[in-house]
């Protein structure tokens, strides 16, 4: 860290007893980045800005709302109704949820295809991973609050997937309740919780851009930095680009906001938990489509195990799996432009997951052009860990790739300095 | 102790491993007393998310059976959950005591899940993932055993409440009652 002098007298004391400023000059302002990231590099800034606006509208509508199983319901109404823009924040919070996902899953697939995930960048992978797992627990418990139908039955039906648990599964539901059902005690625990996490998570991102800025950020090519030459400021070139990617993700965002509200909700939502009466049809909402997918395709037992314990181990394996993405895949190159095989498996992967997610939407029992929806989502989740445990190594050991640029200015400016 | 060993001078023929098992010995055992003594406090705080004393009052339910005709349903409330009780008929009974034990996935005789035969009690949670099953009423679907039917993941229930198809891995559960009198029952 170059010694800065400053030449306002605050600044020049303050930096003195905490070199904030510098800090932020050297992490934010002159932070050297790759000079050739491409817009799929938009999406991890993006996440952070979501998680801010989460956390601001979430301060507020806490303000107004009451943890209670009778005043619940009517305190989310009153929010829409009465409080000042009270539809406004309740709506950025509801759609910021669906658009935190988007952001992030975008993200996860970027690391996936360029291989962001390789040494030296196994921990700031992991660290994302957690993350994930994270934020998948705050949004569901977010949604149990409006204590909706669906808020009420995808509490009963998460938490009742511990009682899968060999011995102690009971023991654990009845915990996880403060009782012998979803109710007051389980919505009060929900909301502290749903408080807590998004700050737990904003303690993950901040070790997560620790870790990015030790090895700084991969990028399209996958070839690591090897001077200033292959480098640009982060600002002014990538607040900009960051910035631009804001507006339009903004358009999108702020469509679905002030004219698609309910979009991604069930209208189920909109009627008050009734514990004696289960909708027909539940489903979670869309971001956990693929793994509701996942636990409803397993319906055997393997030997002495349940099916639903497999169900329930499959589904949240298959998160816990990607941890052990870097030492699976075994290719010392990293993006998949120079990877001709594994370029074309992985779109198979995403089409995979999409297709998980449309399953998950369906009832098991749905039926496509004679083909049950239920084998459909058996051979999506068949493939899901197919294409990790078998397909990454063994492509990764057996294929060729092509020749890689020797830096980035080179790929980027050829007859540039290398 | 060691501070005057070694100010005696003579440290080359000091008898150090003594020293270092011993010091080994204060630092192992500081440290599992201190993790022990954080597991105990953590408990506290992990047993005061298991249900309240008050929730745990609330564990009986009285109901009154005499209005309940032969063949006629009633969900009452125990605990937060439903709890199904029905009158079954003759034939409801008959076809209950008749399954053999290897046509079941949980295997339970119809005996076993009554006090009375008439009378089958049992909580209205489906043992897969705690929906609330159809059936209660007469125009609902009662599924192919004709008991009742889970919507949520399509399980089936037969008229002992014992899972015969789908995804659900045990029969309803029978919740602890007795028979106060002939025609009021104490649930829990």
């Amino acid at each position: 860290m170059a010694a800065k002098s400053y030449s306002n007298p605050i600044v020049k004391w303050i930096e003195y007893r905490l070199p904030i400023f510098s800090f932020l000059d050297h992490e934010l302002n002159e932070y050297p980045t790759p000079r050739n990231l491409n817009y799929w590099w938009n999406f991890g800034s993006l996440a952070g800005i979501i998680l801010v606006i989460m956390i601001a509208t979430g301060i507020v509508l806490a303000m107004s709302y009451m943890p209670h199983v009778n005043y619940a319901f009517e305190s989310v109404e009153r929010i829409m109704r009465d409080v000042n823009y009270g539809w406004l924040l309740r709506y950025i919070h509801s759609n910021g949820g669906s658009a935190f996902f988007i952001v992030v899953y975008i993200h996860l697939f970027r690391g996936m295809y360029y291989g962001s995930y390789k040494a030296p960048r196994e921990l700031l992978w992991i660290i994302g991973v957690v993350i994930l797992l994270a934020m998948m627990a705050t949004a569901f418990m977010g949604y149990v609050l409006p204590w909706g139908q669906m808020s009420f039955w995808a509490a009963t039906v998460i938490t009742n997937l511990f009682s899968a648990v060999p011995l102690v599964g009971e023991s654990i539901v009845t915990w996880l309740w403060g009782g012998f059902s979803v109710d007051n005690p389980t919505l009060n625990r929900f909301y502290s919780l749903h408080y807590l996490l998004p700050f737990v998570i904003f303690a993950l991102v901040f070790v997560h851009l620790w870790a990015l800025h030790v090895h700084k950020s991969n990028n399209p090519t996958g070839v690591d930095i090897k001077g200033p030459q292959d480098t640009i400021p982060f600002h002014p070139y990538y607040t900009i680009k960051d910035t631009f990617g804001l507006g339009a993700f903004m358009i999108v965002f702020m469509f679905f906001v002030f004219f698609a509200p309910n979009f991604f909700g069930e209208p189920d939502n909109y009627i008050k938990a009734n514990p004696l009466v289960t909708p027909a049809h539940i489903v979670p909402e869309w971001y956990f489509l693929p793994y509701y997918a996942i636990l409803r395709a397993i319906t055997f037992d393997i030997w002495f195990i349940p099916a639903k314990l497999i169900g329930v181990a499959a589904m949240f394996g298959s998160i816990l799996i990607l941890l052990f993405l870097p030492w699976l895949d075994r290719s010392k190159v990293r993006s998949a432009t120079f990877r001709p095989i594994y370029k074309q498996v992985f779109w198979v992967f995403v089409v995979d997951c999409i297709i998980l997610g449309w399953v998950g939407a369906n009832t098991p029992d749905a039926d496509f052009h004679g083909v049950k929806m239920l084998w459909i989502g058996q051979a999506a989740t068949f493939y899901y860990f197919f294409h990790i445990v078998i397909l990454i190594p063994l492509i990764s050991v057996l294929e060729t790739p092509r020749a890689l640029p020797d830096s980035i200015s080179q790929a980027v400016t050829p007859g540039g300095k290398s | 102790m060691s501070d005057s060993a070694s100010a005696g001078g003579t440290t080359a023929d000091m008898p150090v491993t003594d020293d270092k098992s011993r010091r080994d010995f204060l630092l192992i055992s500081t440290a599992t007393v201190g993790v022990v003594g954080t597991a105990l406090a953590c408990w506290p705080l992990i047993h005061a998310m298991n249900p309240a004393a008050d929730t745990l009052a609330l564990a009986s339910t009285e109901v009154d059976l005499a209005p309940v005709q032969t063949g006629q349903s009633i969900t009452v409330v125990w605990r937060g959950k439903p709890v199904f009780i029905r009158r079954r008929t003759a034939d409801e009974i008959k076809t209950a005591e008749a399954v053999p034990m290897d046509k079941l996935i949980d295997p339970q005789p119809d005996k076993a899940r009554v006090k009375k035969p008439e009378w089958l009690i049992m909580v209205g949670v489906c043992t897969h993932l705690g929906c609330i099953p159809l059936g209660q009423k007469p125009n609902d679907p009662h599924g192919e055993f004709g008991g009742w039917f889970c919507p949520c993941h399509g399980s089936h229930y037969d008229t002992s409440g014992r899972i015969r198809k789908g995804p659900a891995p045990k029969n309803l559960e029978i919740p602890p009652y007795q028979f106060v009198s002939d025609t009021l029952i104490r649930i829990g």
